[in-house]
């Protein structure tokens, strides 16, 4: 097949291809490496990926950030970037060797041959427009039917995706829709053209549970359809409920390669092995998620400063509203009532916009509470003036979501560590030293990262830091607020090891709130599940997993991709 | 979770009262900061206004100083002073020129039309200049950026006079373009416009390549590559909207600056408006026309960010509901 | 973008194009920048190692001729030689510049510090203060002081600081309440410590980091702005050779002699692009500690 067929030819030729019963790939992909050239200097970032791709295929790229698995995905519509050098033995879409196109010849491939979903609505899709347009663009480029033609087109589209209202939907911008909503339309808008190849790169990440359900059911749908589906993902159980062949990533490599069944069932290869053990899950309590061992000074973290054997925290009725642009009153929280024992985790699970994160906030006093109590230690604290809560601060710690952000950009580690250690007690510039480097030692890190600026840390590092500083004033309770939740799969299941090494030892209790349930059941003892502002069910993790009574909490667990790797290798 | 158009019609209407209230809070301390510098003239004030109109300082007997204030009204309580002059604002009378005794409003409304026309054209021709050479230059590469910042920084930096000498002696002395001496008419605009546009076109350029430049690194400009669309056309459709935005917030304080930078403007084409009456009334310490044409230029720039507001949202939408 | 590029086999450049490409790297916009203020300097302490003529001299036969060989930058209409008054000028230009400068930064620290950091009521009047004050124009509140107390040097520097203040203590202001809003702050807070620790510790550092970057800015706009008063002449009195009062001077003889303008303005956009680049290296140098 040459280079010069027009895209028309070829799918021509695939319909002839498959009546004769050959293997017919519509993607064919032999030695890929991309290159960039940054400042003069040669960095690989893809070295060798190969695949072929067949029609009702789904072949998932499975790997971490800097895997180079998004890049290997733009290089298929040569996108990879102004500074990216491509090149492979072979690289077909629809048997055209793409490797020379001009960017004419691309533009009309892109769309019509391919189309791409990219993750999360609210920013794939321009902000300041109508979603319509946004799906009609599409048609507009590739000069499909009339202006009439498209707009029904479009409405058509909405419809196959499942929006209700599709006509009045159109005509709204992606933040008027619900996150579901605005997700399938941006599903419409890569499918317009019907291309019969899609590729989707983290399509359901920072998404809701039930959202991310929503749009696994319409990739499933497509490939019912006879669409070939690429897909990106870090998430190894979203993976596991479309791909049929799996290529795992790292550092540009391929590490794994093979059908669904023999990647997830049979790993070969230790780093795929360490990706699927590190998912927590109920079932995984108790057990390691990483291989890499927890450092010998996590196993004798100080106890905390008070020896309080009541309930670290009581919480009673805490209520907070919030007031919209319009005049109006949002409950962020209402009613919320809960208890923390000396050395518990409780987790407090709910998807966005449940207000488990406004939860924390109001026990960490960093909000003021409309109505109800939050007792610390058996002492009053949410109706205590700041000045006089300064003295019971010590006793509770926050580690967020962001630990860049809330450092102060001009300090670099040993700074942070000491700014958190108190005045009394540590003396002299040696004796924090030492403190700042026992902290370090708690959580895994050497002397040597004192004088590193955060810029210049991992992500893991980073959160490993951020739980020093928690430490540093020896707590009662520690209240983690979505501390894992942007951390690679390996890094999360070292970090979450290392945070139930530090409650063994040294009897912290945790605050622990999360939207991911499999990791709220590893690590939880008691679960909250929050939605609305409320509190909807609560329970031990075992319970909550296999007798939720919440028809919320039913659709939760419902919505969470099965990911069994033991019976996917019985099964297929 | 869908917003009705009702509800967001409530919250910018709301979001306008607010503004309104605002806006006149700061007019009315504007006004009194001016009635306040008009009674900072140093020494006796009919004095003053005496040796103002006669352009020489001497002694004034007692009847010429009992008619000036008694045409002044400068015997009467300061309270009583000011609250006739805010009467007199609302009403639209800013006083009489010290120089020549006739109302400000008549010196400066004969004026103002060249001066609005002037700062009007200015502001058109720096968007123009702004979007085309955002669009031409954002994005680009590391190099073309660096260059693209540079020249935003020193076209901003280019003061006025300079800038309108040079074009004068460029284009109208050199290549007899224009003319040199500025008419009314629309050739007569040009160059003053384009002197007044040029460093406003460089500072506004600032945020928007900004603006411009995150845009394009946003996914939405990546799907929208992803469906075939070309470079031109994502910045042309998508990206340019985004970026002008921060401009449009800028819009209503250049419409005050360029009023302010006609001052120098018209003196150098030699053009008839508010700035020539300005600096007279500066040299000869007529105090009620420099506060007039200050508190105007003030009131303007109230009601211009009021109206970039409004504009506002229609680019933004997304801000009616935040 | 781009097509599909073959990975290219060659090594990475031969040498003697790197060390081009190295040595284009280098900053050579500061390296100018400093030298031309080392320059100024000496202009300013001892204009008389730097000037070619005397700049009081008359020579009436010699009036208005364009720059030569004798005359760098041409003469005036009394036959000065232009280039010696523009030294002459630097000391006084330069001042006046810096003064301004000064005044203006120190009163849009007061006005925006306390805009963002005193209690409510407080804050409140001070940024009801500072939106009224930006209402004017820098060139209208100038003037004002100007129509006020009547041009001098003085009324130059207080009318140009005062003028500028009010946009800068905006900024300010928005540094602070940007740093106060931050999510370290909030960490800070968490750990228990007092809002004046937080206030020294955390959010005036962070947010009057720029300010080195400003102020070279400002000292550069202020000498703009105090050549554009001078150009209406409303600044310094002639004779005097402060670069503005040589722009006022030149004013009648724009179509004879533009270069009388001309020249001396172009020593006015150099000293502020001058200004802005040291700023923007030092600002980089400074945060360069933390990347």
């Amino acid at each position: 097949m040459s280079a010069s067929q027009t895209v028309d030819q070829r799918t021509a030729d695939d319909s002839l291809d498959a009546e004769l019963d050959w293997p017919v790939s519509r993607v064919r992909v032999e030695n890929l490496r991309v290159a960039f050239l940054v400042g003069g200097v040669r960095r690989e970032v893809v070295n060798g990926v190969s695949f072929d791709l067949a029609p009702g295929e789904c072949v998932a790229i499975v790997g971490e950030s800097g895997s180079g698995k998004s890049v290997t995905a733009r290089a298929l519509v040569g996108l990879a970037g102004r500074n990216g050098l491509v090149d492979a033995d072979a690289l077909e879409i629809h048997h055209a060797d793409v490797r020379r196109l001009s960017p004419g010849q691309w533009r009309r491939l892109r769309g019509r041959e391919v189309g791409f979903i990219l993750q999360d609505a609210l920013v794939s899709l321009d902000p300041l427009r109508p979603v319509g347009a946004e799906i009609g663009e599409a048609l507009r480029l590739h000069r499909w039917g009339s202006r009439a033609a498209r707009a029904s087109r479009v409405i058509e589209l909405l419809t196959r995706v499942g929006v209700p209202l599709p006509a009045a939907r159109a005509r709204q911008r992606p933040d008027q829709l619900s996150g579901g909503l605005r997700q399938r339309a941006l599903i419409a808008s890569a499918i317009a053209l019907d291309p019969d190849i899609v590729i989707a790169d983290e399509p359901t990440t920072a998404l809701d549970v039930t959202v991310q359900a929503q749009v696994l059911r319409e990739l499933e749908e497509m490939k019912r359809r006879g669409a070939s589906i690429i897909l990106i993902s870090h998430d190894l159980s979203v993976v596991a409920q479309l791909a049929d062949q799996i290529l795992v990533m790292r550092a540009g490599e391929v590490l794994e390669q093979g059908s669904a069944a023999q990647v997830l069932g049979a790993p070969t290869h230790d780093y795929t092995r360490a990706l699927i053990s590190a998912v927590p899950t109920e079932g995984t309590r108790g057990s390691r998620l990483s291989p890499v061992p927890v450092p010998d000074a996590a196993l004798t973290a100080s106890a905390p400063a008070s020896a309080h054997t009541g309930p670290i925290l009581e919480a009673r009725g805490l209520s907070k509203h919030f007031r919209t642009p319009d005049g109006g009153l949002t409950r962020a929280v209402d009613g919320v009532s809960f208890d923390l024992a000396p050395g518990e985790t409780l987790g407090i699970v709910g998807e966005s916009g449940s207000g488990k994160s406004t939860t924390a906030r109001l026990v960490l006093g960093l909000e003021t509470l409309d109505s109800g109590t939050v007792r610390l230690l058996g002492q009053d604290w949410s109706g205590v003036p700041e000045r006089r809560r300064r003295r019971l601060r010590p006793r509770i710690s926050v580690v967020s979501q962001d630990p860049l952000s809330s450092f102060d950009p001009r300090w670099n580690v040993e700074r942070i560590l000491v700014d958190a250690l108190a005045a009394s007690e540590f003396r002299g510039a040696a004796a924090r030293r030492a403190r700042a480097i026992e902290l370090l030692g708690f959580v895994g890190l050497g002397a040597e990262v004192l004088e590193r600026f955060p810029l210049r840390l991992s992500g893991g590092q980073r959160q490993r830091v951020a739980i020093a500083r928690a430490l540093a004033p020896r707590p009662s309770v520690i209240v983690l607020d979505e501390a894992v939740s942007a951390l690679d799969v390996t890094v999360q299941a070292q970090i979450l090891d290392l945070l139930v090494a530090l409650q063994a030892s040294s009897g912290v209790s945790y605050l622990f709130i999360s939207h991911d349930l499999g990791v709220i059941s590893h690590l939880s003892d008691r679960v909250l599940v929050m939605k609305d502002g409320v509190v909807v069910e609560t329970g031990e993790p075992d319970e909550i997993f296999r007798r939720p009574s919440h028809p919320y909490t039913r659709e939760l667990i419902a919505s969470i991709p099965e990911f069994d790797p033991a019976a996917i290798s019985e099964r297929k | 979770m869908t917003r009705t158009s009702s509800s967001s019609t409530r919250a910018v209407a709301r979001q306008l009262v607010r503004k309104t209230l605002s806006a006149l809070v700061v007019l009315w301390g504007a006004a009194t900061v001016a009635f306040f510098a008009q009674l900072a003239l140093p020494g006796d004030r009919a004095t003053a206004i005496l040796n103002i109109r006669s352009g020489q300082a001497q002694l004034r007997t007692p009847a010429e100083l009992a008619q000036i204030n008694e045409q002044y009204g400068l015997q009467r309580p300061v309270i009583v002073q000011y609250l006739d002059y805010l009467r007199g604002l609302v009403g639209g009378d800013f006083g009489n020129s010290y120089q020549q005794y006739r109302p400000v409003t008549a010196i400066i409304g004969e004026q103002l039309g060249a001066t609005l026309t002037l700062s009007l054209t200015a502001i058109v021709f720096a968007w123009v200049l702004m979007v085309v050479w955002v669009t031409l230059t954002a994005g680009r590469g590391p190099r073309v950026g660096a260059l693209g910042a540079l020249v935003d920084v020193v076209a901003a930096g280019l003061p006025a006079y300079w800038l309108g000498i040079i074009l004068l002696l460029v284009f109208g002395l050199g290549l007899r373009w224009f003319p040199v001496i500025g008419g009314t008419g629309v050739n007569g605009l040009i160059l003053p416009a384009l002197t007044l546009a040029i460093p406003l076109a460089g500072f506004m350029s600032q945020s928007t390549r900004t603006e411009f430049e995150r845009a394009l690194e946003q996914p939405f400009v990546i799907s929208a590559r992803m469906r075939g669309m070309s470079d031109a056309g994502v910045r042309l459709r998508h990206v340019l909207r985004h970026a002008v935005i921060p401009a449009v917030t800028l819009s209503g304080w250049a419409l005050g600056a360029t009023l302010s930078g006609a001052v120098i403007v018209e003196s150098i084409f030699s053009r008839p408006g508010i700035g020539n009456v300005l600096v007279t009334a500066v040299s000869s310490q007529d105090l009620p026309v420099v506060v007039g044409i200050v508190t105007l230029v003030a009131v303007v720039y109230v009601v211009a960010n009021l109206i970039v507001d409004v504009v506002y949202t229609v680019v933004d939408p997304r801000l009616k509901a935040s | 973008m781009t097509a599909l590029r073959p990975s290219s086999t060659s090594a990475a450049g031969t040498a003697p194009s790197t060390r081009l490409a190295a040595l284009a790297r280098r900053p050579w916009g500061l390296y100018a920048a400093v030298a031309f203020v080392a320059l100024l300097t000496v202009a300013a302490i001892a204009p008389q190692l730097l000037a070619t003529h005397d700049p009081l001299a008359l020579d009436y036969p010699l009036s208005l001729h364009a720059p030569s060989w004798t005359n760098w930058f041409g003469t005036d209409e009394s036959g000065r030689d232009l280039y010696s008054r523009v030294i002459f000028g630097a000391r006084e230009s330069l001042l006046i510049g810096l003064g301004a400068a000064a005044v203006g930064i120190v009163l849009a620290l007061v006005l925006g510090s306390l805009a963002a950091l005193a209690i409510k009521p407080a804050a409140v009047v001070v940024d009801r203060v500072v939106e009224i004050l930006f209402t004017f124009p820098a060139l209208l509140l100038a003037l004002l002081l100007i129509a006020i107390s009547g041009p001098s040097a003085t009324t130059e520097i207080l009318a140009v600081g005062l003028g500028t203040a009010p946009g800068y203590a905006r900024m300010i202001r928005g540094q602070i309440l940007a740093a106060k809003g931050s999510a370290y702050v909030e960490a800070a807070t968490a750990l228990g410590h007092s809002r004046s620790r937080i206030v020294f510790a955390h959010i005036l550092p962070n947010a009057l980091r720029p300010l080195v970057a400003v102020f070279a800015l400002s000292v550069g706009q202020s000498i703009v702005w105090a050549s554009s008063l001078s150009f209406l002449g409303l600044g310094v009195a002639p004779p005097s050779s402060e670069w503005g009062a040589l722009l006022d001077a030149g004013r009648q003889y724009i179509v004879q002699a533009g270069w009388l303008i001309v020249v001396p303005g172009l020593v006015i956009v150099a000293v502020a692009l001058a200004a802005t680049t040291i700023g923007r290296h030092l600002q980089s140098y400074l945060e360069r500690g933390e990347k």
